[in-house]
């Protein structure tokens, strides 16, 4: 069920990442006996009906009360469970905010927090829903591991490296339906570990979640004008690759930080901040949402009114190569 | 089993050693001061979960079967350090480093199981639902022997996440849970019926579906009494409490909430001490 055929990776992408965690949720207790999931009456959204169907005593849906819903799991952690919660990526980090800096950082339990519904996945219910602080949020707490994937093959690979993870983690679930696919064969996916998914000695975009897809085509794109980008997807924002950082900086003229997230405290706030403990480092353009609330809207008009499509990622690259050369 | 009036004696005994090192601990951090009041209130409370009540023992931290207690009211951790002193997992010197730079006896308890602290506090609200998580896992074990304890304030019943934990807990049947409210009526700022008016605690735990008692705090046989098990659902146990209790200018006192202790108040306190050390 969980293998990359064809047929599952075109399924996974028709499901979502949240279909596809559900999916992915059914191979848990298979992985670790003493799996379990909470769910703050996001079961159905989360994909899990059918995980409920098949493991009643293992889904606890604690009603809308996302404050509970992270102590009860850093309780139950303590248990010995490995356990997960979900919700809207906005409750999980936000509302939950000191639940989960208290029991997940300060204590270090470790809850596997999914944020579901992350970057513009469900931008038509306005800026309630429109999660692009969640990783600024995440990422200041010590102690928690970020994970945001490009693509529902990579949420599968994700979730099944959670189910065995130790420390607390957050896993950023987003993108819309239907998910883009970047990779469309299987391979090694490791916590921590960044992947280059393409060469170039000019230009070198790092990009984390759905929008690892519009980087590639935006890659493509300059390509074809003769200007060579690489692409790195840093799936694993906390803790940083910072040995894979290093050689895009030898690499590159250029550093590019693409993702669906505000241009706050995100990826490119990461990158900047390891960035600036060298001297001869190349610039660094960060794309992202740009600190305001976007009107609502669906995914693909979301990505395109905060200039995430790929042709406007390869509009805004070129724009700073050109003032470069 | 000890006879009734043993116990009683002993958590007594226990009560006077925890009231005194939370003086002694208390004059210790000097200027910087301590949370005197919302100890204070609590030491019958401690007294009897750890000397007679709760199943714990300090040889065996992690023993499975133990009771899980909570410090939810993190303030309050000056009667819990004293309390673990009386059972064995504190030693007196380690006490006496209560709140200094490097000790593991902060201000707040800190996660610390092998010392008898089962999880961190400080920001209020949290502890019931960690109870709550708590309770489910021990059931979900087959654990039937141990219980959760969770000890709150009744300042701390403000907070909306613990009215989360509470339909939740009663939702999910966990009657090996234990709410202790200590109500002294006082919080930061004041008295709670003007900070925010909560009559009628127990009509509200108990609209939440909780089986409810309620006792004068610093009554050990009726504390003994309140802590009984119960079956099907959770237990608040409702503690009458005056904060500061037992020294007279700190009682009802919201100045001594968090305040500092002189060397000449401490001596005038502990001159008609009649426990000896």
């Amino acid at each position: 069920m969980t293998s990359f055929t064809r047929a599952n990776l075109r399924t996974w992408s028709m499901l979502g990442s949240a279909g596809t965690f559900g999916l992915a949720a059914m191979g848990l207790p298979d992985i670790n006996p003493e799996t379990l999931i909470l769910t703050a009456d996001l079961r159905n959204f989360s994909g899990l009906d059918r995980f409920a169907a098949a493991y009643p005593d293992r889904l606890v849906n604690v009603g809308i009360a996302e404050q509970n819903l992270v102590g009860m799991a850093a309780g139950l952690c303590n248990e010995g469970f490995s356990t997960f919660a979900t919700t809207y990526a906005t409750f999980a980090t936000a509302r939950s905010a000191d639940p989960v800096r208290v029991n997940m950082g300060y204590m270090g339990l470790g809850i596997k927090l999914v944020g579901m519904g992350a970057g513009f996945s469900v931008g038509v219910l306005g800026p309630t829903h429109i999660s692009v602080e969640d990783i600024a949020f995440m990422r200041a707490i010590p102690n928690i591991t970020v994970i945001s994937p490009a693509d529902c093959g990579e949420t599968v690979k994700a979730v099944q490296a959670l189910a065995l993870h130790q420390g607390p983690a957050y896993l950023r679930l987003g993108g819309g339906v239907p998910h883009p696919i970047v990779y469309e064969e299987d391979y090694e996916f490791t916590i921590g570990k960044a992947i280059r998914l393409r060469r170039g000695d000019e230009v070198t975009i790092v990009a984390t979640g759905p929008v690892v897809y519009e980087s590639l085509v935006a890659a493509k794109i300059l390509e074809s004008e003769r200007i060579r980008v690489g692409v790195v997807n840093m799936h694993t924002i906390k803790p940083l690759d910072t040995e894979a950082l290093l050689e895009v900086y030898a690499s590159s003229r250029l550093v590019v930080t693409v993702e669906e997230h505000s241009t706050i405290g995100g990826l490119g706030g990461a990158v900047a901040e390891h960035k600036s403990q060298f001297a001869s480092v190349p610039p660094q353009l960060i794309i992202g949402v740009r600190d305001y609330f976007p009107h609502a809207g669906d995914y693909r008009h979301l990505l395109a009114m905060t200039g995430l499509t790929a042709p406007q990622i390869a509009a805004t690259i070129r724009d700073r190569w050109s003032s470069m050369v | 089993m000890k006879p009734l009036v043993n116990v009683i004696e002993a958590c007594e005994s226990a009560a006077q050693e925890i009231r005194y090192d939370i003086l002694r601990m208390g004059l210790k951090t000097g200027s910087n001061g301590a949370h005197f009041g919302g100890g204070l209130s609590l030491v019958e409370i401690m007294a009897v979960l750890y000397l007679s009540v709760m199943r714990v023992d300090s040889s065996r931290p992690r023993w499975q079967e133990r009771d899980r207690f909570i410090l939810s009211k993190g303030h309050g951790a000056m009667a819990l350090y004293a309390a673990l002193k009386q059972v064995g997992f504190v030693t007196d010197e380690e006490l006496m480093t209560f709140k200094s730079n490097n000790t593991f006896l902060y201000g707040h308890p800190s996660m610390n199981l092998d010392k008898g602290i089962e999880f961190s506090s400080g920001s209020l609200g949290l502890g019931l639902a960690l109870g709550a998580g708590t309770a489910m896992g021990l059931r979900k074990r087959g654990n039937n022997t141990s219980r959760v304890f969770v000890l709150m304030g009744d300042g701390e019943c403000d907070e909306g996440s613990v009215w989360e934990s509470a339909a939740s807990a009663a939702h999910f049947g966990l009657s090996n849970l234990v709410a202790i409210v200590d109500k002294n009526g006082l919080q930061y700022d004041g008295p709670t019926r003007e900070i925010l008016n909560m009559d009628g605690m127990a009509e509200k735990w108990e609209s939440f579906g909780w089986q409810t008692r309620v006792v004068d705090g610093h009554n050990l046989s009726e504390l003994l009494g309140a802590l009984d098990r119960f079956e099907g659902k959770p237990t608040v146990v409702i503690a009458n409490t005056v904060k500061g209790k037992g020294i007279s200018f700190m009682e009802h006192n919201p100045a001594w909430h968090h305040n500092r202790l002189t060397q000449a108040q401490f001596d005038e306190l502990t001159a008609k001490r009649t426990v000896h050390l």
